[in-house]
């Protein structure tokens, strides 16, 4: 007992710095925030009519989803990797060297960095509803929230299990290519999902993104290629592995 | 008792022997010095100790534990001042502390006191809540030190504290470590370039150069058998004149090229 009081304080102090750092860090607001409405605005608006015309319906209906699930995941694995930074900046070995279980920490630094992404998202969400996105129920819009968080938790992880193996940035534009940018493609964040060539669909069917994707989309707007269990286990798991496999790699850093 | 324990310790990064089968023990509640040119091994023997590197080979015990089996009774029974930087550039003075004295779970009452008090000590009061990243180098490094002394762990472990720090200031830092040491019998192991301060706040002394312990005891029985005047004199008689290449970075970036070659 005694000990989880203790391990939840430490959790909720890392938690409280990576949201701290975000809040002052204005710029990183405005700038993680461009890209996403250009990606809206530009796609949105410029596919729109062949996407009507090919009769998809409103296109911008279709991506504010997928572009909320992007700011996320970016977002996400960018404050994962943050541990890079703190390494070279040397305040990773203070709580390194923190009298508490090293898995502690890390899960303080994920639950801050992804309540940080899902502002993200909630903020993009209310950027499209500018730009004209419709939620189909606005009651029911909040359950996305779960799905966002599900897929900030374990692309935080993510980028914190690849940045415990990493010793400075220059890998990083390997993981921003070879990873973030085909989860994100391949996720049918930007396409539906129906009618694709088998190839395309079944590396659809393994990115965890798709799942975020499909369950924001599905509550948002109705639209859905997967089921709602599906994608909650889908995501569930994956979490839960990025969470274990983040903890244990960052237990073995070694400064 | 022994609250440090160190038996044939060896730390190998790919071809380079940094610290080269090693073995001492610190008494518990004694000031000990850990004496030695740049690069001499200092640095990677404390990582080991603070469970931040795994070693290649060997035994250690602090206080009873073993870094390497039980990292986190280890890490429970120590508190650090590092030699380089380790501060959060976005926080304030105020939050760094805070930030330490919780993941210490040292009680609010107590984090509060010795927060001001350990501010006031370091002359940092009145910019409490800047954040560090508008210090200078030298109110980052007090700033630091503050920080290590926040919590009293059974062995305080202090990577050259000292450094680039004014008479006051240094004088201030020891008295409150020998204070911290006197009364609540925590056992300080400390690495200095200042021979004058080892002498006269050590009880014991190790001289480390090359990866190998080449002398241990009191600072008087260092003198004595180097028949010298001077700490500094016994030092120079023990390593030599030579001057060594910057230390832990030479290492660090052997350790990194290895790496790319590797790759």
């Amino acid at each position: 007992m005694e000990k989880i009081k203790k391990y939840s304080k430490v959790i909720y102090i890392l938690w409280l710095r990576q949201l701290k750092r975000y809040s002052r860090s204005r710029a990183r607001i405005i700038g993680s925030l461009a890209q996403p409405v250009l990606f809206l605005v530009a796609m949105g608006f410029g596919f729109g009519p062949i996407y009507q015309k090919a009769g998809g319906g409103n296109y911008i209906q279709f991506i504010a989803p997928g572009i909320i699930a992007m700011s996320i995941i970016f977002t996400a694995m960018f404050g994962g990797m943050e541990v890079i930074y703190d390494r070279q900046f040397g305040f990773l070995k203070e709580t390194l060297v923190a009298p508490v279980p090293r898995w502690t920490i890390m899960l303080g630094r994920t639950f801050g960095g992804a309540t940080v992404s899902t502002l993200q998202g909630v903020a993009v969400f209310l950027i499209a509803l500018i730009i004209g996105f419709r939620p189909e129920n606005i009651f029911i819009a909040p359950l996305a929230l779960v799905y966002m968080a599900l897929v900030a938790t374990s692309f935080t992880a993510l980028g914190t299990a690849i940045a415990s193996t990493m010793e400075d940035m220059q890998a990083f534009p390997l993981v921003m290519n070879f990873l973030i940018m085909p989860l994100f493609f391949l996720s049918g964040a930007l396409f539906p999902l129906t009618g694709l060539p088998k190839a395309i669909q079944i590396i659809i069917r393994v990115n965890p993104l798709s799942y975020g994707v499909d369950g924001i989309r599905g509550i948002l707007t109705g639209q859905m290629h997967f089921a709602y269990h599906t994608d909650f286990f889908v995501l569930f798991i994956f979490t839960s592995l990025a969470l274990a496999v983040g903890s244990y790699l960052f237990s073995k850093i070694e400064v | 008792m022994n609250i440090i324990e160190v038996k044939n310790l060896v730390k190998k990064f790919d071809d380079i022997i940094a610290v080269d089968d090693i073995s001492f023990s610190v008494e518990k509640g004694k000031i000990f010095a850990f004496l030695g040119p740049n690069g001499a091994g200092k640095t990677t023997t404390i990582k080991m100790f603070t469970t931040l590197l795994q070693p290649t080979s060997g035994k250690i015990l602090i206080n009873g534990f073993d870094p390497v089996t039980n990292s986190d009774d280890v890490r429970c029974s120590f508190g650090i001042i590092f030699q380089d930087p380790s501060l959060d550039d976005e926080l304030t003075a105020f939050e760094n502390l805070e930030f330490h004295g919780v993941l210490y779970d040292v009680p609010k009452k107590i984090r509060r006191e010795r927060i001001n008090e350990l501010l006031k000590i370091v002359e940092l009061e009145s910019r409490k809540n800047d954040l560090v990243k508008e210090f200078s180098g030298g109110m980052k490094r007090r700033l630091e030190i503050a920080r290590g002394l926040l919590h009293h762990p059974k062995i305080i472990f202090l990577d050259e504290p000292t450094l680039g720090l004014d008479p006051q200031t240094r004088n201030h830092l020891w008295s409150y470590i020998k204070d911290m040491n006197e009364k609540e019998d925590i056992t300080v192991f400390f690495s200095t370039h200042y021979m004058e301060e080892a002498d006269r706040m050590s009880d014991r002394i190790a001289i480390i150069d090359n990866g190998k312990i080449v002398a241990e005891g009191s600072a008087e029985e260092l003198k004595t058998k180097t028949a010298s005047a001077t700490l500094e004199d016994a030092f120079l008689k023990l390593t030599g004149k030579a001057i060594r290449e910057e230390g832990a970075n030479a290492v660090d970036k052997l350790r990194k090229m290895s790496r790319l070659w590797r790759r």
